[in-house]
């Protein structure tokens, strides 16, 4: 496995000494280094340190492993692969993502998973352990949003208004919703065991990844949103 | 009997005596205009149905038809217009926002028509661009500022990457989804031949065409629609859509019905689901965040292609414009606002934004007072109407334009504005097979190569009036420009004097 110095590098260098690497790698003393690996595809990438914004933007298939937290913007426009993030990631969570999954053992910030969409086999999936704040997966069209609520620190699991102008894809949440309310063209319900075998290999992914005890995990009620319209503009206009 | 609040916009007028009923009109109106009359077995129409796209009177082989405005009028008024009153009715029976399509029709004022060409007299010799050679050729990217040199002295010819035009004029952006294979074929295989581009648009691309990439712009709009790292690698360029001109501050929004077979495989969505594009990006919230896009772009193509913003015509164009040229992006694209669409919602369409000469004037002031200005490119559109249009442009300061209604009228378009129906009889704002096979992509291409192959004659000779032999001379040369029967506002935004000083 190559190992990569990104102490004092700026991200154009550092990317060019990822893509000339070989499809093992690891990257050390990351210090906010932006959009590392950006559109890569067939590696498996370790970093330590604090990757910075956009890392692992337009993923076209490798996979990243962060020892600790990321920033914002983690795998936007994501199309395959994986990211797994050992800490905390900051806003904009898989923007657009259209395939490949994202793992985040801590909370995430605002926006998660904001148009999200899935064509076929292509289904993107989102699992966060912690807490996820506001303005989760707006225009949500496709594709698996799993919030955990695990270490909450007895705050609420999701922030304010969730699934705005959602007409796709599924939002599963573990234990209590407390106050939050979700918009009028979304369902919400109890998740029964059928809607639930569709996230149990992602859990169980989830906790292999990150030591946890599956079966805790999924003992626990989730709650299950999904849109109620795939069409929610459809009268809003008359043509002229 | 129900109340007909509205009555037909049009006439159809059949000349009886030319008619010889081969009821070729029934099968060419995909609006069900034309009709063969279950009992009587004649022909008859609904004229209330016809939105006068000619499509009938263009295919008709004896001639034998007119499509002629309803002479029935209402009791207009200087303030009450019949399109005014015809709005509220529909708004009254629905209540519903309108939705229209292709350019502001309003009588805003044209700027181009307003503007003058110089000639060269006596003194200063023209050129005959039969006889001589013109430069028409132009490249958009980031220009180096100074000389630079490497460690041994050597030259350092190193550039950010562009895109070389052979004449200054690119297909804007329309979407496969919004218009046809074909259409999409046609203005492909046609930017091919002329050594120019043509645009995506923001519903990804559909794999035959990932052949013409080399003639490709590649759109990453809100919505990312179709965007991935082979999409943003095949084409020559890529443009983040911030704003168009015939909605700026509102997203697109494909419906359901549209997102079908290839086009939905093309937008990686499912069919018959909305494809919504909001109209911020929601990661883009300031100049920094867009920069941040632009390098993230740049980055997924290892920094070999040009990055376009694509903004539309609004108040603050030269803030904009100067934030975004420091973003990081090499062209930026302005969008005016009788640029066409799709569809957009009627009052945004016809009320929000600037004329595009005004706003193209502005920035290019702006960003040379900043200093700026090889920092990026500019290409203008919406619209742009014929070369005239881009002599004037570039002499006010732009790189190239952008044409589309310009394109579409080329393929047989009539702007008929009902795009939005998915009912062109044209075979372009359709994704019904039997109309997109009408439009043969053979002969599109052919007539968009005509098209811009007469215009590139056209802009030599304009060149050559003035004694200009290449493109880059004329270029942001506004002394080659007067207004006539402006105001002095008018002329001090523009950068040009009167005709007659
Ligand atoms: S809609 Fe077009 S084809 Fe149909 S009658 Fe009118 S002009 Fe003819
Ligand atoms: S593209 Fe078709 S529907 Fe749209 S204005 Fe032109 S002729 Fe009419």
């Amino acid at each position: 496995m190559r190992v990569i110095e990104a102490k004092n590098k700026s991200f154009d260098v550092l990317n060019d000494e990822i893509y000339q690497s070989g499809d093992e790698l690891k990257i050390v003393e990351c210090l906010g280094q932006r959009f590392i690996a950006s559109g890569s595809r067939g590696k498996r990438i370790v970093i330590s340190g604090v990757p910075g914004n956009a890392l692992g933007a337009y993923l076209a298939g490798s996979e990243i492993i962060v020892e600790g937290n990321a920033q914002d913007a983690v795998g936007d426009t994501m199309n395959d692969g994986l990211i797994v993030i050992h800490g905390n990631v900051g806003d904009a969570v898989g923007y657009a993502m259209r395939g490949g999954i994202i793992l985040v053992q801590g909370n995430a910030g605002y926006r998660v998973g904001i148009h999200m969409k899935e064509y076929k086999e292509k289904k993107p999936a989102i699992v966060i352990g912690g807490r996820v704040g506001s303005f989760l997966g707006e225009y949500q069209a496709g594709g698996l949003i799993v919030a955990l609520g695990l270490h909450k620190d007895d705050k609420e699991t999701l922030g304010a208004f969730p699934c705005a102008g959602m007409h796709g894809g599924k939002l599963f949440v573990r234990g209590g919703l407390g106050t939050v309310s979700f918009p009028e063209q979304t369902t919400v319900k109890i998740a029964n065991p059928e809607d639930l075998a569709e996230i149990r290999p992602l859990i169980a992914k989830f906790c292999e990844t990150f030591g946890y005890d599956f079966a805790k995990i999924i003992d626990e009620p989730f709650t299950l949103v999904t849109p109620n319209v795939a069409n929610p503009y459809k009268q809003m206009y008359v043509a002229n | 009997m129900s109340v007909q609040y509205l009555s037909s916009e049009f006439d159809v007028v059949r000349n009886l005596e030319r008619c010889v009923s081969c009821n070729l009109c029934v099968r060419e109106c995909a609006n069900g205009v034309h009709r063969i009359d279950e009992r009587s077995r004649k022909l008859v129409v609904d004229e209330s149905k016809c939105v006068d796209c000619q499509r009938c009177v263009a295919m008709c082989p004896t001639r034998a038809l007119k499509i002629v405005k309803n002479e029935n009028s209402f009791k207009e008024n200087a303030n009450w217009s019949a399109d005014l009153i015809s709005e509220i009715v529909k708004q009254s029976n629905t209540g519903a926002v309108l939705l229209s399509s292709m350019g502001a029709p309003k009588p805003t004022p044209v700027y181009w028509d307003r503007i003058l060409i110089n000639a060269s007299q006596v003194t200063n010799p023209s050129i005959d661009p039969l006889r001589e050679p013109m430069e028409t050729r132009v490249f958009l990217g980031k220009k180096p500022e100074q000389i630079r040199r490497a460690s041994d002295g050597s030259l350092d010819v190193s550039m950010e990457p562009q895109l070389v035009l052979e004449t200054p004029v690119m297909f804007s952006a329309m979407s496969y989804g919004s218009i046809s294979y074909n259409a999409h074929e046609s203005l492909a295989r046609a930017a091919q031949e002329l050594g120019v581009f043509y645009n995506t648009g923001e519903g990804g691309l559909h794999e035959d065409f990932y052949r013409y990439g080399a003639n490709t712009i590649v759109q990453v709009a809100s919505g990312r629609f179709g965007v991935h790292e082979d999409y943003l690698n095949a084409g020559a360029a890529i443009e983040i859509k911030m704003g168009q001109g015939a909605k700026p501050g509102v997203g697109g929004h494909l419906p359901g019905a549209k997102i079908v077979g290839d086009v939905s495989r093309t937008r990686m969505i499912p069919e018959g689901v909305d494809a919504i594009s909001p109209a911020p990006h929601h990661d883009v919230y300031s100049i920094e965040d867009l920069r941040q896009l632009v390098y993230s772009l740049k980055e997924a193509t290892r920094r070999t292609k040009p990055i376009i913003v694509k903004v539309a015509a609004v108040h603050n164009i030269a803030a904009i414009a100067s934030g975004v040229a420091r973003s990081g992006a090499d062209i930026i694209a302005i969008d005016g606002f009788r640029g066409g669409t799709g569809a957009a919602p009627t009052r945004i369409r016809d009320n929000v934004g600037i004329p595009v000469e005004l706003a193209l004037a502005a920035v290019d002031e702006r960003l040379r007072a900043e200093g700026i200005r090889n920092n990026v490119s500019l290409v203008v559109g919406g619209s742009i109407r014929n070369a005239a249009d881009v002599v004037k442009a570039i002499a006010l300061g732009a790189d190239a334009c952008y044409i589309a209604t310009a394109a579409l009228i080329a393929l047989g378009c009539r702007l008929c504005r009902s795009c939005q129906t998915g009912r062109c009889n044209w075979g372009i704002a359709t994704q019904r097979p039997e109309l997109v096979q009408r439009l043969d992509p053979n002969v599109g291409a052919r007539r968009l190569v005509n098209l811009l192959s007469a215009w590139r004659h056209e802009i030599k000779e304009l060149m050559g009036g003035m004694g200009i032999n290449s493109i880059e001379t004329l270029r942001g040369n506004r002394l080659m420009l007067r207004g006539i029967g402006m105001t002095e506002k008018e002329l001090d935004i523009l950068g040009i004097k009167h005709a007659g000083e």
